[in-house]
């Protein structure tokens, strides 16, 4: 039974009707659907294809104190609707960010929200210290589920304390205007109980989920296809386990709010996120198959919201636990 | 399309500069499959793309969707332009993996979702610099809107088209109008039986600047023979791409800067054209200390 049926909502015909407009957290943005981080690089090379103003927010790739190569290639494999990575976080460090992407996001009124990184609890309080007042900087994505780095398997969001520990100093040392969402792994056996203890730290939010590690071994080598051995999988492959993680949370902590991100490529796929809770959402691999699918994905959200008789986003942000 | 600046000596110990971006950004389009054309091992594959052909310049190349919006393959194809002329462009598939298949499968009246153009052109040289283009199998597509261009400002241009067999050649007849061609073939089914290098190494020393599109192994060669010759090189990777575009950082090859320091760097959008010298081919697949960045993956030297 549809929310119109119900009587619930009341029916608006166009997507031209939904308001559109959330927020992460306390910071109000005028569409639910972002970029997610490490899919779309700073946003710059997105400019083609997405009005960059228009969406919710640039989330940026992880940003670390200092400039970071990478992993050797290769990086990549195709899976079945997904992919296999293992980049290793390359990028310009906290210096170039400041000097170079966000100022151009800036300029042309992209709201950046700046996904950090480190391998210390002090690194990622730095990090979030010296982002305090940059133009253009929305929030806060603390990045601590990333399979990719130096100690597999010892992310700091596969245990609770560790995770609480980032959160609290990186909620300390942030810009009180930005909300600070913890960035959780689904590898995991309880996501509810890290999701509680990064909020109980000060987490504003959660995004959920970061990459499954994963693995593909070449049958013609028979050694495994990524240089880095093991990798972050993504796509629509892990679409139900995302789904999954944002239901179970929402479930247990309703008021926190979601930033949902794992597989999204529709709107209907985003639909789903919203439903089970997130009150915004990420599309990530999406976008190396569809560039403009941040911008797609949006109206087509609009548009199914509408045809559900949802006036307004917000309406149906967790509505399939009702 | 930009003057290549880079002159023997001038700038250290590289005869090339980076090759600059493109003029245009690049346009994402349904484009409907006009024709398909079996070429030996390959399949010419034509489409309707009057904003990608207006745009593209030699070089550069269209990152293709693969199998509608449903598709479990995610990842787009990237694949260089072979030409654009009266609104169309054209590209050359090689079919070794299910994405290629169902790409050199389409029939006219199909269409696909193509982003292009992508990648940074060939830099030209100065007006009637003598040129050589050495094309590995279907890498030698690549090279004919090049010819022409080089044709068009008065070079001479030579090239050399090779591959393991006949059917794994391509181009050669566009070529020929516009190139006296040399064709290498490893088993002499077809023109001379050797290397492509066999080819270069006879006829490096005759030209000011060298093209080369083709497998990485023979990339290398090529930019080692020209190097040492002391001619400068550029050569078109085909990396295998996630996007297309720049947000995946997939395809990345250690490449010297302009100054002077080797940073992990885009194929697809600090490429596909890169200086032939300033490529380190023998160090792909691996993180070398002096890489920028490399310290804070803990390699040190």
């Amino acid at each position: 039974m549809t929310a119109v049926e119900q009587g619930l909502v009341g029916h608006h015909g166009t997507s031209g009707d939904v308001d559109m407009s959330t927020s992460l957290a306390f910071a109000p943005v005028p569409s639910p659907v972002l970029t997610a981080s490490g899919c779309s690089a700073f946003g710059q090379e997105l400019e083609p294809f997405v009005d960059l103003g228009a969406i919710g927010a640039v989330v940026t790739k992880s940003v670390q104190l200092q400039p970071r190569s990478g992993r050797p290639t290769p990086r990549m494999a195709e899976t079945p609707s997904g992919m296999l990575n293992s980049i290793g976080l390359q990028g310009p460090g906290i210096d170039g960010l400041l000097a170079d992407e966000l100022p151009w996001l800036a300029r042309r009124g992209a709201r950046a929200f700046v996904s950090i990184a480190g391998t210390r609890v002090e690194h990622f309080a730095e990090l979030a210290g010296r982002l305090r007042g940059v133009p253009g900087v929305l929030g806060l994505e603390v990045n601590i589920s990333c399979p990719n780095v130096e100690s597999r398997g010892e992310v700091f969001a596969c245990d609770p304390v560790a995770a609480a520990d980032v959160v609290a100093a990186v909620r300390e040392a942030a810009d009180p205007a930005h909300p600070v969402f913890a960035k959780l792994s689904p590898d995991v056996t309880d996501i509810v109980s890290i999701a509680r203890s990064v909020t109980d730290a000060g987490a504003d939010g959660l995004s959920m989920i970061n990459t499954l590690l994963g693995l593909v071994i070449d049958p013609d080598t028979m050694r495994p296809v990524l240089g880095g051995v093991t990798g972050g999988l993504s796509g629509p492959a892990i679409r139900p386990v995302a789904l999954r993680c944002v239901w179970q949370v929402h479930q247990a902590l309703p008021h926190v709010p979601v930033l949902g991100m794992g597989g999204i490529r529709s709107g209907l796929d985003a639909l789903q996120f919203v439903l089970a809770g997130a009150s915004a959402v990420s599309v990530g691999t999406a976008v190396f198959n569809d560039p403009s699918a941040p911008a797609r994905v949006h109206a087509e959200l609009a548009d199914a919201l509408a045809q559900r008789g949802f006036a307004r986003l917000g309406d149906a942000v967790g509505y399939a636990h009702r | 399309m930009t003057e290549l600046k880079g002159h023997v000596g001038q700038h250290g110990p590289y005869l090339t500069e980076p090759a600059p971006p493109a003029e245009h950004a690049p346009v994402q389009r349904v484009v409907e499959v006009l024709a398909t054309r079996p070429v030996g091992a390959y399949v010419e594959l034509t489409f309707a793309a009057p904003e990608i052909a207006e745009r593209a310049v030699p070089g550069q190349f269209a990152a293709f969707a693969i199998g509608g919006r449903e598709s479990a393959m995610l990842l787009r194809r990237s694949i260089a332009i072979a030409g654009t002329a009266d609104g169309r462009v054209t590209v050359v598939v090689a079919p070794h993996g299910p994405g290629s298949t169902w790409l050199a499968g389409l029939q006219p009246g199909a269409t696909v979702d193509v982003v292009g153009p992508l990648g940074r052109p060939f830099p030209l040289p100065g007006p009637g610099t003598p040129a050589l283009l050495v094309g590995g199998g279907y890498g030698a597509a690549a090279l004919v809107g090049l010819a022409g261009a080089l044709r068009a400002q008065g070079s001479d241009v030579a090239a050399v088209a090779g591959a393991a067999s006949a059917d794994r050649l391509c181009s050669v007849d566009d070529l020929t109008a516009l190139a006296g061609v040399t064709v290498m073939t490893d088993d002499g089914s077809a023109g001379r039986r050797g290397w492509v290098t066999d080819a270069v190494a006879e006829q490096v020393g005759g030209v000011g600047v060298v093209y080369a599109c083709g497998p990485m192994g023979m990339l290398r060669a090529v930019a080692e023979l020209a190097t040492a010759a002391g001619v400068p090189s550029y050569v078109a990777v085909e990396e295998s791409m996630a996007c297309g575009i720049g947000v995946c950082m997939t395809c990345v090859l250690p490449v010297v800067g302009a100054d002077g320091r080797t940073r992990f760097s885009r194929s697809c959008t600090e490429g596909p054209v890169f200086g032939g010298d300033r490529v380190r081919f023998a160090d792909v697949g691996t993180l070398t200390a002096d890489v920028v960045g490399a310290a804070a993956m803990g390699v040190v030297a």
